[in-house]
């Protein structure tokens, strides 16, 4: 396997996208943590889940698989690994941008446990006001809890600092 | 041993049996908790708290299914998530009476809840530093989630208790109701002895100090008093249960009795 399939591999599987928010990259999300491609074209992949029941996580691993086998893998192994614990703070610069534009209020720092109470202003991803409300807690997917803008009124997701 | 001292040699370890009975307890108590909080989809009082319940019972399954996962692999009999869940009778059950008990009303599944997560959260905390680094992984992830866990279970106690006439007497008939089934979160017994003294898992005994004063702090700010009970049954670590779990057993395992082996 010539280096130039396996950087073909890497990257294809990069940018397989997430299958619940689809603006972004596993790699961006932060959730692809290692790919290795050997001389055979063995091909493994290791990725971390957001949340441990996440259910996209299945259809990552399915995407992720295909992709790699399209850029020339012979076989693929994908391989799942939770420590670290992923961490909102893994989501690359460019992802948040994405996030954002895509209407989605990216997170703060990743709180520590003993500030689960505190609460940290968001802003609206749409107007940009600080002047927002947390409908829920939990949005619709693990990740993200609903949020609403009294400035524009908009309802808008936002990815829990987690 | 011949001196009261630990350190990393003279550590007792614990046989893959422990290692596989004390992954059950863990696992099923996720397990029939997700369960039973699933059972609120789209039965809860608003639609946010049809999708709350469901992202918590959510998380609780994934936790389930590391747990039961290694549990599988530990015991090497060739029995995966599935079968563990799916296959077993209700005494093969390790779970506390606790998360089974039927949600009689959305008072009892948030009482429930916040005895349970006041407990699991402080339990992930310490499994994160376990010395059995596949538990460690599963709790540091599951410490994170036990949290909204917890927070989202003091929020509705904390609204219903201060709230109407009605909802205050309804959340205390919910906490009367789980009270009794609470010690046996506690109970420590010759299993979870020798796992914590090989620094795999934690006393449970370890965590009831805290526990009380958690959820007693919740209950006075929400107008409710911590119930005066001698009852205590018991019995789910050893695979007595109560009645209701094999009301739930029977909804959760139907399909995958009837098609072993079925998948979508």
């Amino acid at each position: 396997m010539n280096a130039t399939v396996a950087t073909a591999i890497r990257d294809a599987v990069a940018r397989v996208v997430d299958p619940e928010i689809r603006v972004v990259t596993v790699e961006e999300l932060g959730i692809l943590r290692d790919v290795t491609v050997d001389s055979g074209g063995h091909t493994t992949v290791t990725i971390t889940p957001t949340y441990s029941g996440c259910p996209a996580l299945d259809v990552i691993r399915a995407d992720v698989t295909a992709a790699a086998r399209r850029a020339g893998a012979t076989a693929v192994d994908v391989r799942t690994d939770l420590s670290p614990a992923w961490s909102t703070d893994d989501i690359s610069t460019s992802g948040r941008a994405k996030l954002a534009a895509a209407g989605i209020a990216p997170p703060g720092p990743a709180r520590r446990p003993e500030q689960v109470l505190l609460q940290i202003a968001v802003r609206c991803p749409r107007c940009g006001s600080p002047a927002t409300q947390e409908l829920s807690r939990f949005g619709s997917t693990a990740c993200k809890s609903l949020w609403r803008c009294t400035a524009c009124a908009e309802p808008f997701d936002h990815i829990k600092a987690h | 041993m011949t001196a009261g001292r630990l350190d990393a040699d003279s550590a007792p370890t614990v046989g893959a049996d422990d290692l596989f009975a004390y992954l059950l307890r863990l696992g099923d108590d996720a397990l029939i908790a997700a369960q039973r909080l699933g059972e609120w989809s789209a039965r809860a009082p608003e639609m946010e708290e049809d999708i709350a319940l469901s992202n918590i019972a959510l998380d609780q399954l994934g936790a389930a299914r590391l747990f039961l996962t290694y549990a599988g692999e530990v015991e090497g009999a060739g029995r995966d998530e599935d079968a563990l869940a799916y296959r077993r009778e209700d005494f093969e059950f390790r779970n506390v009476q606790l998360v089974e008990l039927s949600d009689t009303d959305f008072g009892t599944a948030i009482a429930k809840l916040l005895c349970l997560s006041a407990f699991q959260h402080p339990l992930y905390e310490a499994l994160a530093s376990s010395t059995d680094t596949r538990i460690a992984g599963i709790a540091a992830k599951a410490v994170k989630e036990s949290a909204y866990h917890l927070d989202h279970a003091t929020t509705w106690t904390l609204r219903l208790g201060d709230g109407t006439p009605e909802s205050h007497r309804r959340m205390a008939d919910a906490v009367d109701e789980v009270w009794p089934y609470t010690f046996e979160l506690f109970e420590s017994d010759e299993l979870s002895r020798r796992v914590a003294a090989a620094g795999i898992g934690v006393e449970p005994a370890s965590l009831q100090a805290g526990w009380l004063g958690m959820v007693g702090n919740v209950l006075r700010r929400a107008t409710l008093d911590v119930p005066a009970t001698d009852w205590r049954p018991t019995g789910g670590r050893t695979g007595r249960h109560t009645e209701a779990l094999g009301y739930l057993l029977a909804e959760m395992q139907v399909l995958h009795r009837a098609h072993p082996g079925a998948t979508w």
